[in-house]
């Protein structure tokens, strides 16, 4: 059920500085929040506390003089519109223009939050954000109170101005410095009720937009960073081969060759361009050896992962049983930006430029792997082209580390689309039995075994990897290893008896990462099948099925929205359907319905999605419209057409030629999003379509072909 | 090294580059015009599109040897000054991008098309091969056809 946030109390602090600047504490992210409030300040009034120093686990407002409201963001941007969020928190509470907000992304801290993933961005900033402008809000009023010699009562803020009854008004910027000195502001420094907003809750463009369609948005690659030179790696055929000899003559003395350098994952070359680059890195003689999958196919690694599924238990008796076995292939993150990392490494200290979703850990695994200690290295977060998960990992950033300091000079490093493809990471292969046992019309069990391929290390160390999981608590932590298998569903979503999993693993030798939605993607998918097999077994419709067994309020106002909104139950032709399914998780919940031509199995179009989804508050609603929109591609592609095959220890994909991500031909062509209202605080959205999307895709082609779809994605 | 002019977003350029080196590296490594982005550099993800000529190319697939006396246009160079293109004010109408990587080759190719189709179909569109892994397609048809009704 819905994990209810609990509402937190947010301490504020001033910074002592020549310019407003206030700060609230980030903890750890909002499933973990409890005890993150510092205890020590808890009993005192907001802006009582003067902090002076580093803005390590803050999230720190300063008003320039020039009149932008400047927040540095403990989160990266990688177009899940966090940015676009945040400064909408700020300039409601503020009363600031959008256009005065300004969200750069902070450099990798020492202390505090700085994890970006599992959906939490907006509900672990949404109270310290509001808490803070609402605190520099009321200093800014005092000031300009203290300046007009008026009540401060009397004051409004209105487009990064204080402005008096009398018209006079004065910019936050020319108040800055005096609204630094106030201690005490005269006016509430609490934020205002939800009733009250009016930037939070209406649909903004993206605060980036401008910049991105001129082509003015920069991310690692676009640097300029003095004599950062383009390097490629060239790396083995199969996952994990190994380097035996290289012949580099040819390629060293190829024009525009800066340097040769042998690395964990193979050889790098730096050189004038990237064209250069990738060159002489065709010139280069390697001979390699296999890797350790050399003898591992698709075929074998499935019947792997179903020989680990643990048997379940047995059924009550006297229940009839709807079964299923599902099987997803692994799947490519793929972002659009491969992975580039900008790397100087010199003697006594490091920088580095890249887009990182686990800065911290980044960091401390940079500094173990180029021998440096941690304060002396630098990590600049850049927006990322993409990650669905890619980027919680760091491989190219210590990869560009190490071979900065084994070139002997800056770097700019990008992994090609086929380093990016062919050596991970990936969504793990898994393998699923279902068991729902019915009696008397209702569901009285239902259980769900998995195993699912985890990565074993082959005695590399963690700093190679460049793993992380988790929010950044600590260091880099053991846990970076992925837990043996995914944990069993959350299937109190339905009134379904005795609810009850378990799960096994197989351990191979693969590079694997979280991938959006992480192992609900499958699981949940797979469940909402076994559910529609369930409602036809019983000879009930799927909505009004799921209607009567959810168990959730919520859930099912969001089935309900969808099933009105999208016409369930119209008549279609023959060889089209339409499908359905539920989501909840990160205390948020989603319905998908989608009609699919499937006249042609092998080339079936989803033409028509509409989802709902109730996330809480949502805070620009046309930012979720378009995570929505994103999750419905990504089940379309992972059920459909999209995922990697292994053949004797490679992947066979090794573009988008034949990665087959959705293309325009593949989308519905036409697709709404409903935003239920509500005024609880915001839960997760980024990753919550994922499931439902990709459950109903399955569930509308399964009505259309007359199919029980069994293996993922079934044109493969 | 033999050297190539061509009119870059309406300035004349002259580059000393190997020949079969790709526009694009030449654009993003010698030039500093970083807007065409890399996603695949055989041609296949389209992030890099742009235009010779008017023309839709993918400049990873074309050598700078095939560009020269010719215009190329990048995202760059797509707007009127200030004034947006009419393909780029629709995007932003729509608020088409999310991480934005692959847009400048988006709208690179949605202009080539309205310039060829004033008035595109579905099936127009759905002939669009660039790749958008965020998954923003719905918004690119809408910002298409309102850059057509506009235009």
């Amino acid at each position: 059920m819905a994990r209810q946030l609990s509402r937190r109390k947010f301490v504020v602090y001033s910074l002592a500085a020549s310019t407003l600047t206030v700060a609230a504490p980030l903890g750890c992210d909002a499933a973990t929040a409890e005890g993150a409030e510092p205890t020590a300040a808890a009993t005192r009034t907001p802006s009582d506390v003067l902090v002076t120093g580093t803005d390590g686990e803050m999230l720190v407002l300063e008003v320039t003089k020039a009149n932008k409201v400047v927040v540095r963001l403990p989160r990266v941007e990688v177009g899940q519109g966090v940015t676009t969020a945040v400064a909408m928190m700020i300039a409601e509470e503020l009363d600031a223009r959008l256009v005065d907000v300004a969200i750069p992304l902070a450099d990798a801290r020492t202390k505090g939050n700085q994890f970006t993933g599992g959906s939490s961005s907006v509900s672990s900033l949404y109270g310290p954000a509001r808490e803070l402008a609402a605190l520099a809000r009321a200093k800014l009023v005092t000031a300009a109170a203290r300046r007009w010699n008026l009540p401060a009562r009397s004051l409004r803020t209105r487009n990064t101005k204080v402005i008096a009854p009398d018209g006079r008004s004065a910019t936050f910027g020319s108040l800055t410095a005096s609204a630094a000195r106030i201690r005490r502001p005269a006016v509430s420094s609490k934020p205002k009720p939800a009733s009250r907003h009016r930037v939070i809750g209406k649909p903004t463009t993206r605060i980036d937009a401008r910049d991105i369609v001129t082509g003015k948005a920069k991310y690692a690659g676009d640097l300029a960073v003095a004599g950062a030179k383009p390097t490629v790696v060239v790396r083995p055929p199969t996952l994990g081969g190994k380097l035996v000899s290289v012949d580099s003559r040819v390629a060293r003395a190829m024009p525009g060759v800066h340097a040769v350098v042998k690395v964990a994952g193979g050889v790098a070359v730096v050189a004038e361009s990237f064209h250069h680059a990738f060159r002489a890195r065709d010139a280069l003689r390697i001979t390699w050896a296999p890797g350790p999958l050399v003898s591992l196919s698709d075929a074998a690694i499935r019947s792997r992962l179903r020989a680990a599924v643990p048997r379940l238990g047995d059924p009550p008796r006297g229940s009839t049983q709807t079964e299923g076995e599902f099987e997803f292939a692994f799947v490519s993150h793929a972002p659009m930006e491969v992975l580039t990392a900008v790397a100087d490494v010199r003697a006594n200290r490091a920088e580095i430029w890249f887009s990182s979703q686990t800065p911290m850990d980044a960091r401390a695994s940079i500094a173990s792997a180029v021998g440096l200690p941690e304060s002396k290295v630098k990590v600049h977060v850049m927006r990322g082209g993409g990650s669905f998960g890619r980027r919680l990992n760091h491989d190219a950033a210590i990869e560009a580390a190490l071979i900065s300091k084994a070139a002997r000079r800056p770097v700019k490093l990008m992994w090609s689309r086929a380093d990016d493809i062919r050596h991970g990471r990936m969504r793990p292969a898994s393998h699923h039995r279902i068991r729902a046992s019915h009696a008397r019309g209702r569901v009285v069990a239902f259980t769900h075994a998995t195993a699912s391929v985890s990565e074993s290390y082959e005695g590399q160390g963690l700093s190679a990897q460049g793993s992380a999981q988790g929010p950044a608590q600590g260091r880099v932590t053991p846990a970076v290893a992925r837990a043996a298998g995914p944990l069993p569903s959350d299937s109190g979503l339905y009134n379904f008896g005795r609810v009850s999993g378990d799960s096994g693993s197989v351990e191979l030798a693969i590079p694997l990462g979280a991938w959006r939605s992480v192992d609900s993607g499958t699981m949940r998918t797979a469940e909402e099948i076994v559910v529609d097999e369930v409602a036809r077994s019983l000879g009930k419709d799927p909505v009004a099925f799921r209607r009567t067994t959810l168990r959730d309020k919520a859930v099912k106002a969001v089935l309900d929205k969808v099933a009105d909104a999208g016409d369930w139950g119209r008549t279609l032709p023959a060889g089209q359907a339409q499908g359905v399914a539920v989501h909840e998780e990160y205390g948020s919940c989603v319905a998908c319905l989608v009609e699919i031509d499937a006249a042609d199995p092998k080339n079936p179009r989803v033409t028509k999605v509409v989802m709902a989804a109730d996330v809480g508050t949502a805070v620009n609603p046309r930012g979720l419209e378009a995570q929505l929109m994103g999750t419905a591609i990504d089940g379309i592609s992972t059920v459909l057409q999209a995922g990697l095959h292994i053949d004797r220890g490679a992947v066979r994909e090794s573009s988008y030629a034949d990665f087959h991500y959705a293309r325009q031909r593949h989308a519905p062509l036409s697709f709404e999003a409903h935003i239920m209202p509500s005024r609880r605080e915001p839960g997760g959205a980024g990753e919550l379509g994922v499931p439902a999307a990709a459950g109903a895709v399955a569930n509308a082609y399964a009505r259309a072909t007359g199919t029980k779809p069994r293996r993922f994605p079934l044109n493969f | 090294m033999p050297s190539y002019s061509f009119v870059l977003n309406g300035k004349p350029v002259t580059v000393e580059a190997p020949a079969d080196m790709p526009l694009l590296w030449v654009l993003r490594d010698m030039l500093n015009v970083t807007g065409p982005k890399y996603g695949c550099g055989v041609g296949v993800c389209r992030a890099c599109t742009s235009h010779l000529d008017g023309g839709e190319i993918q400049p990873c697939v074309v050598r700078v040897a095939d560009c020269a006396n010719r215009e190329v246009t990048t995202i760059e160079g797509l707007a009127d000054g200030d004034t947006l293109h009419p393909v780029q004010q629709a995007w932003l109408d729509r608020d088409v991008a999310q991480c934005g990587f692959c847009q400048p080759g988006q709208i690179m190719a949605a202009a080539a098309l309205l310039k060829k189709t004033p008035h595109p179909t579905d099936a127009d569109i759905d002939d669009i091969e660039n790749v958008c892994r965020c998954g923003t397609y719905s918004r690119i048809r809408e910002a298409i056809k309102k850059a057509a009704a506009n235009g």
